[in-house]
C-alpha cells in the first residue's frame, strides 16, 4: 500500500487547567491518503479543532501535553520544535479557518498577503505577482489584477473565503485543513466554496481533513467520516456506509436531530444534555451514552475498548452498545435539560 | 383566520448624505416595497442572504426601527411608526427573541432579573397564553411567581432564577431569551436566526420547544433565517428576499415544490442534500442553476443604479406570487 499522507495513531491531547492536566483528546487514530477528503463530525466541544491544532502544531507547548504519533508523508511532527514546524505549516499543510476576517491581515493588501505566504525569499519579482494573480484565478476570482491590490474589508464574506483559500494554496500544499470553512456563509456562497474545495483538491489531488458540524456539507464532500464524541472517535465509515448504515447511537442521534429530511408534523430528536466537561470525561467508557436517558446504569457504565471494532468493510464503530440502540419514544428528548 | 399582523408597501431606506451641505444624494433601499401577512398561530419565514433586508423588516415591525413609508396593522390598528406602537402597547403583543444569546442578556443581571424586565413594564397578565385576558398586575409577588412558571415552561429548574447567563449553556441561554420573550404573554414572536449559532442536537431543543409554545399558546412567529432545512421545517409560509425586494413569496410547499422565480432556484440548488448517492446530480444541477442565474439575471430585474431590483410579484395561484420576468405570465 501506498504511503498515507497523514497517519495520526492513538494521539492524545492533555490541556493543563489550574496545574492539572486534563484530557480533551483521548488516543485518537486517523489517516488520510492523497487525494482523500476525511470530515471530522461532532458538537462544538467534542475535539476535532483540538485535533487539527496538533496536526498544525499550534498548540501552546507549556500548556499542552501531546502524545501519540502524527505522520505527514512518514515524517514524524510530534516532538518538533516550533522551527522545525515551520518546514510544514502553509507548505506542506496549508489552513482554511472559518473566520477569514479575523484571519487576514486588515492593514495589508490582498496580494502583498498571497506572497507572503510563498516560500520564496524575493518577493517583489514579477514571477511572484504572477502566481498571485494565478492563484486569484484558480480561487475564482474574475478582477485579480484589481483584488490584488486591494485591503480585506474590501471585499465580501465569500471573496475573503476564497482569499484564505488561495494563501492555504499558494505553496502547493499536500494537505489541506478546512476548520468549518462555509459555517460564516450564505448557502449560495457555501455552495460555491464547497465546489471551489472540491475543484481544486480533485485537480491537485491534495487530502482534505474538513472539520464540520454541517452533515449537509459532510454528505456533499466527504469520501470517509470520523463521527467525534467527547475527545475519541466513535465511528469512522465511508461516507454512503455512514449515512445509509449508521451504527453509533451518536451517529444516529445526530443524523434524527437533523431538520432538512423531517416532516414539519414530527418532532425532531433533540439529544438532551451537553458534552461533558474535560474534568468529567472517563475515557473508559462511552461517554454519550450518558445522553441516552432511557439506557439501563449498567449499559452507560460499561468499560469500553479503546479500539474500534469493525463492523463492515471499512466501517468501525466503537463500543458494543449499538447492537442493542433503540430509540425510546422520540418526544422522550424534549424539553430536556 | 384573520390576519394578526399585516405589513403593506414597506419600505426603509437609510438615507445616503454627502456634499458640502452634507445633503441626502441617495437612498439605501434596505427594504424595498413589500407586502404581506401573518395569520394567527402560523409560522412565517422570511428567508435570504446577509444584506437582503429580513433582519430590517424584523426590527421595524417589533419597533426598533421606523419605516420610511407602507402601514403595519397589527390586529386591524395602524402600528407603523415606534409612536403609534408606543400608544398602543404594542410591544405586549410583539416580542424578538434574537440571534446571539450571548449579547442579548445582560451578563451582570441574574436569569429573574432579565425575565421580570419585561413583566415590570407591562405588567403580569393574569395567564400565559396568547388568549388570556388583558388584565395585568404590577404586584412584585405575581412577578415573581410567574418569571418561575415561565422557567418550568422553558425547562429550566427554580434554581435558575439566581444564576447568571454565562452559567448556562447556549441552547439554556436561547431558551432564557425565549422565556423573557413570552413573559408579556405575546402574540408574535419575531425570532431573528435564533438556532443559527447552536450545535444541531440543541438546535432541536429550540425548534421543538418554539413548536410546543405555537401548540400551546397559539402564538405566530416571524422566522427569520438564511437555513432552508430549519425554514421548510418551521414554516407554514415563506417569503424569498433578495435585495430589500421579496422574489417570491407561497406556501411551504409552493417554494420548495414549485419555485418560480430564478433566485428561488438558486438558493434551493444550493441546500446540501443528505443523500450522498445524489451529490453529483446535485452539483450539475447547481452549476447549471447558476449557470442560467448568471445568463438571465437581467430578464428578472431591472437596473436600479447599482443594484439589481426584482420586478412586482405577479400571483400565480391563490396562495403562491413570484417576481417573474418580464411577459411572463
Amino acid at each position: 500500500m501506498a504511503e498515507k499522507l497523514l497517519d495520526a495513531q492513538d494521539v492524545s491531547v492533555e490541556f493543563k487547567i489550574a496545574g492539572e492536566y486534563q484530557k480533551a483528546l483521548h488516543k485518537v487514530n486517523l489517516s488520510i491518503n492523497h487525494g482523500e477528503v476525511l470530515a471530522l463530525v461532532g458538537e462544538s466541544g467534542s475535539g476535532k479543532s483540538t485535533f487539527a491544532m496538533s496536526v498544525m502544531g499550534l498548540h501552546n507547548p507549556d500548556q499542552t501535553k501531546v502524545t501519540g504519533s502524527i505522520k505527514l508523508n512518514g515524517n514524524e511532527l510530534i516532538g518538533l520544535t516550533e522551527r522545525q514546524f515551520d518546514q510544514y505549516r502553509g507548505v506542506s499543510v496549508g489552513m482554511i479557518f472559518q473566520d477569514p476576517l479575523s484571519s487576514l491581515n486588515p492593514l495589508m493588501k490582498i496580494g502583498d498577503q498571497i506572497a507572503e505566504a510563498m516560500t520564496v525569499h524575493d518577493k517583489h519579482t514579477q514571477q511572484v505577482s504572477n502566481r498571485v494573480l494565478g492563484l486569484l484565478d484558480d480561487v475564482g476570482i474574475v478582477d485579480a489584477k484589481r483584488v490584488a491590490q486591494q485591503y480585506p474589508h474590501a471585499l465580501s464574506g465569500g471573496m475573503r473565503q476564497r482569499v484564505m483559500i488561495a494563501i492555504a494554496l499558494a505553496n502547493e500544499p499536500d494537505l489541506i485543513i478546512a476548520d468549518e470553512p462555509t459555517t460564516a456563509l450564505d448557502v449560495t456562497i457555501q455552495a460555491q466554496i464547497l465546489d471551489l474545495i472540491k475543484e481544486i483538491q480533485q485537480k491537485k489531488n491534495a487530502g482534505i481533513l474538513l472539520i464540520t458540524h454541517d452533515l449537509g456539507v459532510v454528505a456533499e464532500m466527504a469520501d470517509t467520516v470520523a463521527v467525534m464524541y467527547a475527545g475519541q472517535i466513535v465511528e469512522k465509515a465511508g461516507v454512503e456506509e455512514l449515512f445509509n448504515h449508521p451504527k453509533h447511537p451518536y451517529t444516529r442521534s445526530l443524523l434524527r436531530a437533523d431538520p432538512s429530511d423531517v416532516k414539519p408534523g414530527e418532532t425532531l430528536y433533540a439529544i438532551p444534555g451537553t458534552v461533558p466537561a474535560l474534568k468529567d470525561m472517563d475515557h473508559n467508557k462511552d461517554l454519550f451514552l450518558q445522553r441516552v436517558p432511557w439506557l439501563d446504569e449498567s449499559v452507560v457504565n460499561a468499560n469500553v475498548k479503546d479500539e474500534l471494532q469493525q463492523v463492515g468493510d471499512h466501517h468501525y464503530v466503537r463500543g458494543t452498545a449499538w447492537q442493542n440502540f433503540e430509540f425510546n419514544d422520540v418526544t422522550e428528548g424534549e424539553n430536556q435539560v | 383566520m384573520s390576519d394578526l399582523i399585516r405589513i403593506e408597501n414597506l419600505k426603509v431606506y437609510y438615507p445616503v448624505r454627502s456634499g458640502f451641505f452634507n445633503r441626502v444624494t441617495d437612498n439605501i433601499k434596505a427594504v424595498d416595497d413589500v407586502s404581506f401577512s401573518i395569520k394567527a398561530g402560523q409560522t412565517y419565514g422570511l428567508v435570504g442572504e446577509s444584506g437582503s433586508g429580513k433582519t430590517t423588516i424584523g426590527k421595524s415591525l417589533v419597533g426598533l426601527e421606523d419605516p420610511t413609508s407602507g402601514t403595519i396593522l397589527f390586529d386591524g390598528e395602524e402600528a407603523t411608526t415606534i409612536k403609534q406602537k408606543k400608544k398602543l402597547n404594542y410591544n405586549k403583543d410583539v416580542q424578538m427573541v434574537f440571534q446571539d444569546s450571548q449579547s442579548s442578556l445582560n451578563p451582570r443581571r441574574s436569569i429573574g432579573e432579565i425575565i421580570a424586565e419585561p413583566l415590570k413594564s407591562f405588567g403580569v397578565p393574569n395567564a400565559i397564553g396568547a388568549g388570556a385576558g388583558d388584565k395585568r398586575s404590577f404586584d412584585q409577588d405575581d412577578i415573581d411567581k410567574r418569571v418561575l412558571e415561565l422557567l418550568e415552561i422553558v425547562g429550566l429548574p427554580a434554581r435558575t432564577v439566581t444564576q447568571y447567563p454565562f452559567q448556562f449553556s447556549g441552547g439554556q441561554r436561547q431558551r432564557i431569551g425565549v422565556a423573557r420573550a413570552l413573559a408579556t404573554n405575546p402574540r408574535l414572536i419575531v425570532a431573528d436566526e435564533p438556532v443559527s449559532a447552536l450545535d444541531l442536537s440543541v438546535q432541536a431543543q429550540v425548534l421543538n420547544f418554539m413548536k410546543k409554545i405555537q401548540r400551546d399558546f397559539g402564538i405566530s412567529f416571524l422566522f427569520i433565517s438564511h437555513d432552508l432545512g430549519v425554514v421548510k421545517y418551521m414554516t407554514d409560509n415563506i417569503a424569498i428576499m433578495h435585495n430589500g425586494r421579496f422574489v417570491e413569496l407561497g406556501t411551504t410547499a409552493d417554494i420548495f415544490d414549485d419555485p418560480r422565480h430564478i433566485y428561488t432556484k438558486r438558493l434551493l440548488s444550493a441546500i446540501p442534500s443528505l443523500d450522498v448517492s445524489k451529490r453529483d446530480a446535485n452539483r450539475a444541477y447547481r452549476k447549471r442553476v447558476e449557470a442560467e442565474f448568471a445568463e438571465n439575471q437581467a430578464a428578472y430585474y431591472e437596473q436600479d443604479g447599482l443594484r439589481a431590483r426584482a420586478y412586482d410579484l405577479k400571483q400565480i395561484t391563490p396562495t403562491h406570487s413570484a417576481a417573474l420576468k418580464k411577459g411572463e405570465a
